[in-house]
């Protein structure tokens, strides 16, 4: 790893005025950062430790009936929180299905948020070409190991994949990302944090040099009786997501009022599939209905050389995922 | 760990002739060898951090002064000298030497450096030394008590919950930390509605509980057998 300077922050502003120094970067649970730092992928000169910031590390009710979850609680007691686990299950089980318990521990929801792709191409500096490590430079992927890689909203430049489940779950939950700066505070619609490649693939997120994540915040919880969280990978723990999928619902006995449905390992950003929630939404739910949703959400699908039974991996997923969040037994796909 | 390799010409110490090697250099030579990395807490403390060998000079950044640190582990105060980018397992390691913790792939893909830190098991590689300063950390070798194994390091012993031992230091770190995470009521993936406590610590909730823990032995039924032993015992089901 290269050497580094570090300093542990006290409170955001100080934290915010420390990352003004070029070759600056926060560093909280570490879990990401120090890994593509020995991979040499990340290579700040200074670290501002903010997991030392006061106010940051709680979750607490909002006035219309939300929560907010300070940007430096780990995943772990994101995930056990008893509101989170009452009130948003869905979250809970996304938090729960990622990494491993140790990795839960130290990883905080800011830095989930900021989790960068686990293509190899990226992480190996062993290859010469990727677009995100080295702008410009090529994407082997695209004719290389895509597996793993997006079957939806992929550019010419880029074909990676955001790895994280609990990403999934908020942008199925209509969360809001803060953020400070040194100008001022902002909110990001959960939707609009995480980007698509386009021709800057070497940008994840629509953060701006400076800012920091306080807080995620959610809105009242109108789907804890009927939601789940699938996630599919090649072992049954501690594997990243081939496809996931966050399904949310409000039920009128057999008939769909609301659903929300997000999906993971199938673009650069966690997908929102609304022409399947559209066609599910008002109706009955029936094998019918659901298979239809399922195939339209996949109607863009370009898949790549390697990763063609993702297509039919996320309808699939997609039926069982919304059957559980309705209560329905049996699958059908 | 190639910053503390002494360059040819170095005036730290005196140069070795061919027919008397310093023990250093044989250390150094034995330990690249090995490739481990070699243990820079031999003489960390008495002289200051050498230049890196400069393989490519523009890529290669001069290190930070090491600045002291003092971590709490297993009770005990240790003041060290750190540079910055050492992780919490190479301080552990190579400058406090408690060597039960283990490097395994330092990536955080194994779990074999795995410590509690105020009682939480995390992996230590991941995470910088110099982050935990004022926090309690626990490693293999704090869980027994005034020579008394705990009752999670007798009963690996009763299963034989190991066959070669490397993994075992972060298994049992985990362990401890499974079983209270559990008695607090976390949940787990496998658990089947996570709105309520799970009801019981079966087979399966220990083998996701463990998950982060990888054995290339392949002792897992053993392990399970060994958590389930002492969460029976503790909780009078056995």
């Amino acid at each position: 790893m290269d050497a580094i300077s570090y300093e542990r922050a006290g409170d955001v502003s100080s934290a915010l005025r420390a990352a003004q120094q070029p070759g600056t970067m926060f560093i909280g649970g570490g879990t990401n950062l120090l890994d593509l730092m020995k991979g040499g992928v990340e290579r700040p000169v200074h670290l501002v430790d903010i997991t030392h910031l006061r106010g940051l590390d709680t979750i607490g009710t909002l006035p219309d009936g939300g929560l907010r979850i300070g940007a430096l609680v780990r995943n772990s007691d994101a995930a056990n929180h008893a509101l989170v686990r009452e009130q948003y299950p869905l979250l809970s089980q996304a938090f729960l299905s990622g990494a491993s318990p140790q990795l839960r521990n130290m990883a905080t929801v800011g830095g989930n948020l900021m989790q960068r792709t686990r293509c190899g191409y990226f992480y190996d500096t062993a290859f010469t070409q990727c677009n995100k490590r080295q702008p410009g430079s090529g994407c082997a992927s695209i004719e290389g190991q895509n597996r793993t890689h997006a079957i939806l909203g992929a550019s010419s430049q880029c074909v990676a994949v955001n790895p994280s489940d609990m990403s999934v779950a908020l942008v199925a939950l209509d969360a809001v990302v803060r953020v400070s700066s040194l100008r001022g505070e902002r909110t990001i619609p959960i939707a609009e944090f995480h980007r698509l490649p386009a021709d800057r693939p070497e940008v994840d997120t629509t953060l701006q040099p400076g800012e920091l994540i306080t807080a995620v915040d959610l809105p009242p919880p109108l789907f804890s009786d009927h939601s789940h969280y699938l996630k599919v990978r090649d072992r049954a723990s501690y594997a990243f997501a081939l496809v996931s999928v966050a399904a949310a619902l409000q039920m009128d006995g057999h008939m769909v009022r609301t659903a929300h449905i997000a999906l993971g390992g199938v673009a650069h950003k966690p997908w929102r599939a609304s022409v399947a929630e559209q066609m599910l939404s008002g109706k009955p739910l029936t094998d019918t209905t659901l298979r239809a949703a399922a195939a339209a959400a996949m109607g863009e699908a370009q898949p790549l050389s390697g990763n063609r039974f993702k297509v039919q991996l996320a309808q699939r997923s997609i039926v069982r995922a919304v059957n559980q969040a309705a209560g329905r037994t049996g699958g059908v796909a | 760990m190639s910053r503390n390799r002494v360059p040819p010409g170095s005036d730290e110490e005196p140069t070795p002739t061919a027919d008397q090697p310093s023990r250093r250099r044989f250390l150094q030579s034995a330990a690249a060898a090995a490739t481990v990395g070699v243990a820079p807490h031999l003489h960390a403390q008495t002289q200051p951090a050498a230049p890196p060998a400069p393989a490519s000079p523009a890529e290669v950044r001069a290190p930070e002064p090491p600045q002291p640190v003092t971590l709490n582990i297993n009770g005990r105060a240790y003041a060290l000298q750190l540079e910055p980018r050492v992780t919490l397992l190479d301080a552990l390691r190579e400058y406090a030497g408690l060597m039960g913790t283990k490097k395994g792939c330092d990536r955080g893909q194994c779990g074999a450096c795995t410590v509690l830190v105020e009682g939480r098991r995390i992996n230590s590689c991941l995470t910088l030394a110099v982050m935990h300063e004022g926090e309690t950390i626990t490693t293999v070798e704090g869980l027994a008590s005034q020579g008394v194994l705990s009752p999670i390091q007798r009963a690996f012993i009763e299963h034989d919950a190991f066959q070669c031992g490397y993994c075992t230091p972060g298994q049992l770190c985990s362990a401890t930390a499974l079983l209270n995470e559990f008695n607090s009521g976390t949940a787990s993936t496998v658990t089947a509605d996570v709105r309520t406590r799970p009801p019981q610590l079966s087979d399966d909730e220990i083998r996701e509980r463990m998950s982060g823990n990888i054995c290339r032995c392949g002792a897992y039924a053993n392990i399970v057998a060994a958590v389930r032993t002492v969460h029976d015992g503790n909780t009078g089901n056995a």
